[in-house]
């Protein structure tokens, strides 16, 4: 038998070997845990996460980091229960309502970090910030609000039956649509070969006349995109927008993402290892539910552990990967400039001193 | 050259400076009582005190976290390791009836084992600090509440000289601030008495041409993580002490974030080089003081959140040259590039 494994898979065969190991003790220790239906479940249950580390991907991918996906899950929530219970807006108007602002948030991001060249870190930091509080702005008394709303409330309901008594909520069903059409975009589009691009060189896609503002912005607002589709399914599988909801949501999918095998340097990684990612993550927390003793800290444990080992493997593995020949080659030999890289102009001196120095 | 050649750049600090006078001002003007200090059994009272007070733990965060950035690093696994210290603390107290000085002493120790582990990533691993400070962040708050057994322990009025580090007055003013004051002073004093300020902005400026001239790099970086560590651990004992009691969720939450806006606000850049302490604890009374401020205005807790944005959206903005590129091209009088 051939091996027909691609070297560049390996991370992504890692990943689904630890999946389906966890998922096999899980199935050993507890009787009926592996079920098609418990696996449903554990899509629904990943999907806020699941679609902010989809997002997430493209944003790493690319050598960003957007740590504003988790406010951004409780402010589309809270925005969307605002529009249709208190402002009476129809359903499908407010959704289209929300993911919009969500895109167009992220496009802010992604402007102020491209044409501002300030830090993704501080830019989406601020925004996380910004998004929390705008959502308890937003919600009356700043507690949670029902969401009784018919459309909602008939898409809660909603189930798609795929076989062995199993069934797909909206939360499964979004998150796999997404994982699909992102994985589509990723490998199958232009702009997707662009988002490798600019995580493996922003030089060299410049030096290539490749759209480089664009991609960037676009990653962002992708990520922005995928965390109001995230807080849109919260409204519907919790009846409820939440402002104080999806804390510490970036930290979770940005951990999704890295157990999935993507490289955290950028250039290379695959949105189906992020949704195998997010997989791991829900078997974690569903294990440590069924077993009553444990409590939800030892989720964190051993999420940040597989995170660490997870970093350690990417260490080892990018030997391999063209990605990881790339950095090797760059530590060993500093391939000659093309371009001189303009150096970090210190903030206290603008360019029109600099220039008006020169003789 | 048409402008004059040398035109008055004001250092970065003068920017918290004027943020903190405007503020102050505004206060003076708007709200009652502000300015008022009283001394009542020999201590001080007053809007202002509690602002400095307050500021304290934010303060010992961002003295670490100065240094960490200066290295063109990040840490933000702080909040956790404040909240593991005060949970070692709430147990020593609670189960063992540990003396003060091992109160003290393990907490700050476990902060040092954090903070090592996070010098140990970055350095012998090559890990980028924002991931590998990840790590910890989202694990060590499930190890501070395994240590705690739950998510919080109470120990009021279980050991005295313990909340006296947290709400007591020495010489009329609260104890935290001197714990503060000191910190910086050796900070300083170090920096000054070693070559430790030269080697972290060499690095800052450029790590690899800062090897080739012989500075011990990994060495130094792993210096800032572990002493960031163990900044987060004083500022968690200081929490622990002054609620009386070791909470796993609460203890430290956010610190990170208000502590790099410290930084950032007292003129810091994020790409690391030129550090400026006294920039970073004048950010601490900033955010302190624009707390308290909205505050004392009634407004919901949640809207500083907002304001925090803003005001590191607008910094973002002035540090950054294209913004002031444009911003020259408007205001007459400026040369445009």
């Amino acid at each position: 038998m051939t091996l027909p494994l691609n070297r560049k898979y390996l991370p992504l065969v890692a990943t689904s070997v630890v999946f389906l190991v966890v998922f096999v003790a899980a199935g050993v220790m507890y009787e009926g845990f592996i079920t098609l239906n418990n696996f449903a479940n554990l899509l629904t249950r990943g999907s806020f996460v699941g679609l902010c580390a989809v997002g997430m991907t493209f944003v790493i991918i690319a050598g960003g980091i957007d740590l504003s996906v988790g406010s951004m899950v409780a402010f589309s929530s809270t925005v969307l229960a605002w529009l249709t219970e208190i402002q009476g807006v129809p359903a499908p108007i407010a959704v289209v309502l929300v993911l919009a602002l969500g895109t167009l948030f992220g496009l802010a991001q992604g402007a102020m970090i491209h044409f501002y060249k300030a830090p993704a870190f501080i830019v989406t930091l601020a925004g996380m910030f910004l998004l929390r509080g705008l959502a308890f702005v937003v919600a009356p008394n700043q507690a949670a609000l029902g969401v009784a709303n018919p459309t909602l409330v008939k898409l809660a309901e909603f189930e798609l039956p795929i076989g062995f008594d199993a069934n797909l909520r909206f939360g499964a069903l979004a998150l796999v649509a997404a994982v699909i059409v992102a994985a589509l975009v990723l490998g199958r589009t232009r702009f997707g070969r662009n988002v490798y691009a600019v995580g493996g060189s922003e030089q060299s896609v410049l030096l290539m006349g490749l759209p480089l503002a664009r991609t960037k912005l676009g990653i962002y607002a992708i990520s922005g995109f995928c965390a109001a589709l995230a807080g849109l399914t919260l409204v519907i599988e919790t009846q409820s927008g939440n402002p104080s909801e999806a804390v510490g949501f970036e930290l979770e999918a940005i951990a999704a993402v890295v157990i999935g095998g993507t490289l955290l340097t950028g250039g290379y990684g695959f949105v189906a290892g992020t949704l195998v990612g997010v997989l791991i993550r829900q078997v974690i927390y569903t294990i440590i539910e069924y077993n009553g003793r444990l409590t939800v800290d030892w989720a964190m444990i051993v999420i940040g552990a597989l995170l660490l080992v997870f970093i350690l493997l990417q260490r080892f593995f990018s030997q391999g990967t063209a990605a990881g020949r790339a950095t090797a080659r760059r530590r060993t030999a500093p391939p000659p400039r093309l371009a001189p890289v303009p150096p970090p102009a210190p903030p206290a001196r603008s360019p029109a001193r600099i220039g008006a120095d020169d003789p | 050259m048409s402008a004059p050649a040398r035109r008055w750049t004001p250092s970065p600090v003068v920017w918290p400076v004027v943020a903190l006078a405007a503020l102050l001002l505004y206060n003076l003007l708007f709200t009652p009582n502000f300015f008022d200090v009283d001394i009542r059994d020999g201590r001080l009272y007053g809007s202002l005190v509690d602002v400095v007070k307050n500021s304290v733990p934010v303060m010992i965060v961002a003295i670490g976290m100065t240094l960490v950035i200066a290295t063109g690093g990040i840490d933000i696994s702080v909040g956790a390791v404040a909240a593991i210290a005060g949970a070692v603390a709430g147990v020593l107290i609670v189960t063992h009836q540990a003396p003060l000085w091992i109160v003290l002493v393990l907490p700050l120790a476990a902060a040092l084992v954090c903070g090592a582990f996070n010098a140990g990533l970055v350095t012998a691993l090559a890990i980028q600090p924002i991931i590998a400070t990840l790590i910890l962040m989202v694990a060590g708050r499930g190890v501070a509440r395994l240590i705690v057994g739950g998510s919080a322990l109470r120990f009021p009025g279980k050991m005295p000289s313990f909340a006296y580090l947290g709400s007591g007055y020495f010489l009329g003013l609260p104890v935290r601030v001197y714990v503060a004051a000191g910190l910086l002073v050796l900070v300083l004093l170090a920096l000054r008495l070693t070559p430790l300020r030269l080697y972290i902005q060499a690095i800052g400026g450029n790590a690899k041409a800062s090897r080739y001239a012989g500075v011990g790099v990994q060495a130094v970086k792993a210096v800032v993580y572990v002493f960031s560590g163990l900044c987060a651990g004083i500022a968690g004992v200081i929490l622990t002490a002054n609620i009386q009691g070791a909470d796993a969720g609460t203890v430290g939450i956010n610190i990170e974030l208000d502590a790099i806006l410290a930084v950032v606000i007292g003129g810091t850049s994020m790409n690391g080089g030129r550090f400026r302490l006294g920039g970073s604890v004048l950010g601490a009374i900033l955010i302190q003081t624009m707390t308290t401020t909205i505050l004392t205005k009634g407004v919901p807790v949640q809207y500083t959140q907002l304001v925090k944005a803003l005001v590191v959206v607008a910094v973002i903005l002035l540090q950054s040259p294209e913004f002031r590129r444009q911003l020259g091209g408007l205001v007459p009088g400026r040369a445009a590039p």
